[in-house]
């Protein structure tokens, strides 16, 4: 039967007495073609010769798909001298191939797809214990270089940490500030209304003091540097692991965490509890904007409701969460870059990682510090 | 070129050293030895082993099996604290250079004797300046590896390697991606550090005529084991098929 393929040339494949008559172009472009039509035909039905005498052109992908409808058993005949010596050429390794591919199907479809789903979903889980131990394992390592690197001040370069510090802390500020300035803004005019209707507007204040503090400030700034600094240590890692630099540093008798994840640690420790502060700073003024002029507060009440709800240890409980956020971050971010494995795209998948696994982790770091505080 | 003594004292030996993957068994079993004072080129096809066994012999890699004594320690057995002050003795270069991004390439040259030593910055940029005239690149001080073509960051990788004297420094692929010219170049700068200044080399490469250029002799690596240790000569009649097969390649041309 004649076949239309979406190219145009026609190709025929009959079957007929064992018989399979091909005519036509079997190259690259008609082979889907064929393959549908040889099914059709066949069905099921013993070949024993293939009569290529109509074969008008073949390549590599025709080929292998007449090898394939050979079998291994059927004869060949009328093929062109070119056609024949092709098919020679592919004849030993296409029959492999043939003979690999059923056998894998086949494998494929014993497993049973329960028990296959089961053992992925265990494989996940024994793959994530993995990570947790390696993370578990570098953070000791990091932090324990950390408080070492203070008193052996060996293997230390001076500047770094200035340098990391300023890169990771202060050019963070900006958008930090303007973050918080924003949401201090809007969860006031959100709960305007509410405190509003129960005349219990100046709690507003209570609400955004303790809110930014505890909660929306550090985790805020969080995420914040996790994006812009956790993202950059994991590619930074990555990179330096791809060029053999880590390597290069070993071999020089320099411990790469030291070298390398030290100073950042440092900054990043310095760095974001300071910026969450600011962060708060930015917050309140925020708040206090609308307040001032939306609600109409008077300024020297709220500042009077601010001093008496905003308690010394709220800012503490922040600072403690921004620093547990910052050591997380650094380590999370090393972690990523340190077990990158490919190229270019690798140290791609590194970065986003980095950033994703870090927020997840300080929002459950949070809850934790959070239970904790409330107890 | 003529080779060291024979009764050299061997600074490096491996044996019988093994490396696992996984399920890959990379090496199985490699036997050699290099004499104090020569270059040895460890070669072999693609994908035989050659890298693995490097960063094995330097502890970048822990061996799964087997003995390297290096400068007479036994690295195998060292414990991290105890590695790092052989690994100063040594000087390593990595195929693409693996100078630190972030620093000149004065200060990665001095990089070692800023971290290793008390001297002074001064005399640090000193000697940095020395070895990079050694290596051929003075003037480059103070520009970034990014801002040298590759073969210069692969001179300023050697410089850095030499910068503390060791006795022996390993280099992997010196001339990988480089012209023809320029690797050709780098291999006359190891020939002299080696006949200048002693050092004893290792080189892992695959190319032929960089071998036949400065090899003193040659550790042929075939599926995880050194199949032949000798001279180019000797390789050339060793009557071992791949190893004649490897080195007839070029005079074919």
């Amino acid at each position: 039967m004649p076949e239309k393929t979406a190219t145009g040339p026609v190709v025929e494949v009959t079957f007929r007495d064992g018989i399979l008559t091909l005519a036509g172009p079997f190259i690259a472009a008609t082979a889907g073609t064929v393959e549908q039509a040889w099914a059709r035909s066949v069905r099921g039905g013993a070949v024993s010769m293939i009569d290529g005498s109509g074969v008008m052109a073949l390549d590599t992908s025709g080929a292998l798909l007449i090898q394939r409808m050979a079998g291994g058993t059927a004869q060949l005949r009328g093929f062109s001298v070119e056609a024949t010596r092709l098919l020679e050429s592919l004849a030993g390794r296409a029959a492999g191939d043939v003979h690999n591919a059923v056998a894998r199907a086949a494998g494929g479809r014993g497993e049973g797809r329960i028990a296959g789903a089961l053992i992925r979903l265990a494989d996940r889980f024994l793959h994530f214990l993995r990570g947790l131990e390696e993370v578990a394992v570098l953070g000791v390592d990091v932090v324990w270089w950390s408080v070492v690197g203070l008193f052996r001040r060996g293997q230390y370069r001076g500047g770094t940490f200035t340098d990391q510090a300023i890169h990771m802390g202060s050019s963070a500020l900006p958008i930090v500030a303007t973050i918080l300035f924003l949401i201090g803004a809007i969860s006031v005019l959100q709960s305007a209304s509410t405190l509003r209707t129960y005349g219990a507007s100046i709690f507003v204040i209570d609400m955004l003091a303790i809110g930014l503090a505890r909660e929306l400030a550090p985790l805020m700034t969080g995420i914040v540097v996790a994006g812009r600094s956790g993202s950059a240590i994991a590619s930074e890692i990555a990179t330096m692991k791809f060029t053999e630099e880590l390597d290069a540093l070993r071999t020089m008798g320099l411990n790469p965490i030291r070298f390398v994840v030290v100073p950042k640690l440092w900054a990043m420790a310095v760095g974001l509890p300071l910026l969450s502060f600011m962060g708060l700073v930015f917050g309140l003024l925020g708040g206090f904007i609308v307040a001032g002029t939306y609600m109409q507060l008077p300024l020297n009440t709220m500042v009077n409701r601010l001093l008496v709800s905003l308690l010394a240890w709220d800012i503490v409980t922040g600072l403690i969460k921004s620093l547990s956020f910052a050591v997380m971050i650094t380590i999370i971010g090393t972690w990523r870059g340190m077990t990158f494995t490919g190229g270019a795209d690798g140290v791609g998948r590194a970065t986003t990682s980095s950033v994703v696994t870090s927020i997840f982790g300080m929002i459950v770091v949070d809850s934790i510090w959070g239970l904790i505080f409330y107890l | 070129m003529t080779g060291p003594a024979d009764t050299a004292d061997p600074i490096l030996q491996v044996r019988d050293l093994h490396a696992r993957y996984g399920a890959r068994h990379i090496l199985r079993g490699v036997d050699f030895e290099v004499r104090r004072g020569e270059i040895m080129v460890i070669l072999g096809t693609s994908g035989c082993g050659k890298s693995t066994l490097l960063k094995n012999i330097i502890r970048l890699y822990r061996p799964t099996a087997g003995s390297v004594e290096l400068l007479g320690h036994d690295m195998v057995a060292l414990e991290e604290e105890e590695l790092e002050p052989v690994l100063r003795g040594i000087g390593v270069t990595y195929q693409h250079g693996a100078l630190i991004n972030s620093l000149t390439v004065a200060e990665n040259v001095a990089l070692p004797l800023e971290m290793h030593t008390t001297m002074s910055p001064s005399l640090r940029r000193q000697v940095a300046a020395v070895k990079l005239r050694q290596v051929g690149l003075e003037g480059a001080e103070d520009r970034y590896p990014r801002e040298l073509s590759g073969g210069m960051q692969k001179r300023a990788a050697v410089a850095r390697a030499i910068v503390m004297d060791p006795a022996i420094i390993f280099c992997d692929e010196p001339s990988a991606g480089l012209d023809p010219v320029t690797s050709a170049g780098l291999d006359r700068l190891l020939i002299t550090l080696n006949e200048t200044l002693g050092m004893t080399i290792v080189v892992v490469t695959h190319e032929l005529s960089s071998i036949r250029r400065i090899a003193d002799r040659v550790t042929y690596l075939e599926k995880g084991r050194a199949v032949f240790v000798g001279t180019v000569n000797e390789a050339r009649a060793s009557g071992i098929e791949e190893v004649e097969r490897f080195f007839s390649m070029g005079s074919a041309l």
